[in-house]
């Protein structure tokens, strides 16, 4: 079975500078990020006929630092001449926006498209503190909620982390699952950072580090979410009949998932353990011939800790409810284990590069440039999946 | 009002004022489809099941169902101190439908997924009453 998507792949990555602050202009970094994409693909900026990103202009100033420049901008500091563009946050979760131009390419619309995403919340939320979102009532002097936060801010429910650890907190009272079980999260991500010399947090962590840490919102402590960063990330896309012009052997789009079912939205969504990443893999793997036990790595949001374990189990790793005794111990979601998970250290020790970050590295380590952190046997395919609440997307990529 | 903690209120339109002022009559109040007695919530149009029009705001009973919770200790929003306790509770008329929400006169100790919850209010400016959620004893 061939869908679409397998003809598109990967031709390049490129990543700015990372930190906490890094002291460059947001616009900056994103031609960091796209300008090291397109020489990596082999490309020059003249054959970039596509670009897409998350969450476009239009809600790029939904929080401080949450995007820098949307789809106009990028193009007019690039010149690009495009056949194609799309931004977006309505859409398949970060990576929504790499679906879409996948496929863009698939219907022939545009041979490479530049996907790229910025961050710059460590300049923009300063000494401040993590911040809750957005009113989305508009208006002058107090704000008022609006839209869908109404249903949610007037109860404090002002960020994810409270309506994410709610979720964590029924998946623990139906499974039995724990803290203990869930650290590993944030432990196997920081132990994969401490060999990613681009990580933020390296130092290592123990047990003991996570349960005494300060409480966010049960059964999150600090070190279930992710840290706010500056910094870009941007990949290539391209049709498989480009190949030849490619510096670098490509990387198959074996699948993509962005399904939507059930009721999109962070309280009425049916089964809250799962969230919507249960059917937008169950799509992905409908559009395959692989299944969970081909894949070599799997790098799944963490933008809250309890997402990666909901995507391990909605991805098939371990059976529905099981992710805590699963992940318990590290040894299966290690670098040489079953499924190695977030082998940069994640969003919650590399940088909350806000989904882009998973996907490039899978391509790192499937290219097996992953450097001290690479997993060994010479990984063939790899999942991208990001998103969590109401909204996922999955992507699968496969060595040619 | 002057000792209660600082929220951020709903703005109100004629198509949520049913749920935020209901409490002054000590009601909760959601849309429901009298065709097929559907309940709606957050508010819409038209009925999702039937696709049938309009829909009418009808009290409901107040009781709820613990459906899961946090206890939330960053202060994200200056002048609503924590901790405080979120909930997402489902109506006892249809456990599809949930509210988040805040639970009160209890203690974190006291939380049990499935504990059986009633509405009470908190009055704020401009009629607007917060249905808040508190161990049903009755
Ligand atoms: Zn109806």
């Amino acid at each position: 079975m061939a869908s679409p998507e397998q003809s598109v792949v990967v031709s390049g990555i490129g990543q700015s500078a990372v930190g906490r602050p890094v002291d460059r202009d947001p616009m900056a970094l994103t031609a960091d990020a796209c300008l090291a994409a397109i020489e990596d693909a082999g490309l020059t900026r003249s054959e970039i006929d596509g670009l897409a990103t998350y969450p476009g202009g239009a809600l790029g100033s939904a929080s401080p630092g949450f995007a820098a420049g949307g789809i106009v901008e990028i193009q007019d500091m690039l010149r690009l001449e495009l056949d194609w563009w799309n931004g977006t946050a309505e859409t398949a979760g970060q990576l929504g926006s790499v679906i879409t131009a996948v496929a863009a390419i698939a219907a022939g619309f545009a041979k490479h498209v530049l996907c790229f995403r910025t961050v710059w919340e460590a300049s923009a939320q300063g000494k401040g503190g993590r911040r809750g979102i957005g009113t989305g009532g508009g208006g002058g002097g107090i704000p008022r909620a609006g839209g869908e936060m109404q249903w949610r801010l007037p109860f404090g429910a002002a960020s994810a982390a409270c309506w994410i650890a709610m979720m964590a907190q029924r998946h623990f009272h139906e499974y039995g699952t724990t803290r203990e079980q869930l650290a590993w999260i944030a432990l196997n991500a920081r132990k994969n950072a401490a060999l990613n010399p681009a990580a933020i947090y390296r130092d290592p962590m123990s047990l003991d580090d996570y349960l005494g840490a300060r409480m966010i919102s049960t059964p999150f402590c600090l070190y279930d979410c992710d840290v706010p960063v500056d910094g870009s990330t941007a990949f290539v896309l391209s049709h498989v009949d480009t190949a030849r012009d490619l510096r670098r052997p490509p990387l198959r789009i074996e699948a993509i998932g962005s399904a939507l079912r059930g009721r999109p939205s962070w309280d009425q969504f049916d089964d809250l353990t799962t969230m919507a990443l249960r059917d937008a893999a169950k799509m992905m793997w409908e559009r395959t011939d692989l299944k969970p036990s081909d894949v070599d790595v799997a790098e799944c949001y963490d933008g809250f800790s309890f997402i990666a374990l909901a995507w391990l189990e909605a991805l098939g790793f371990c059976k529905p409810g099981e992710g805590g005794p699963f992940i318990e111990g590290g040894e299966r979601i290690g670098l040489g284990g079953e499924i190695p998970l977030n082998t940069h250290g994640g969003q919650l020790s590399a940088g909350r590069l806000h989904g882009y970050g998973f996907f490039h590295e899978a391509c790192v380590q499937l290219w097996g440039e992953g450097g001290e952190r690479q997993v060994p046997g010479d990984p063939a395919v790899a999942i991208a999946a990001a998103g969590g609440g109401p909204l996922g997307g999955c992507l699968l990529l496969a060595r040619s | 009002m002057s000792d209660l903690p600082f929220r951020l209120l709903p703005r109100i339109g004629p198509e949520n004022e049913h749920f935020w002022t209901g409490g002054a009559a000590g009601e909760l109040r959601l849309l429901q489809c009298p065709a097929c007695e559907t309940w709606v919530h957050p508010p819409q149009p038209i009925c999702p099941a039937c696709l049938g029009e309009p829909l009418v705001a009808r009290a409901t009973s107040g009781r709820a169902t613990l459906h899961t919770y946090t206890v939330n200790h960053h202060p994200w929003i200056p002048g609503f101190d924590p901790p405080y306790i979120i909930a997402i509770v489902t109506l006892n008329e249809d456990p599809r439908v949930r509210l988040t929400t805040n639970l009160v006169h209890c203690e974190e100790a006291d939380l049990r997924i499935g504990m059986p919850l009633a509405v009470c209010f908190e009055e704020r400016e401009d009629g607007i009453f917060l249905p808040l959620f508190e161990p049903d004893t009755n």
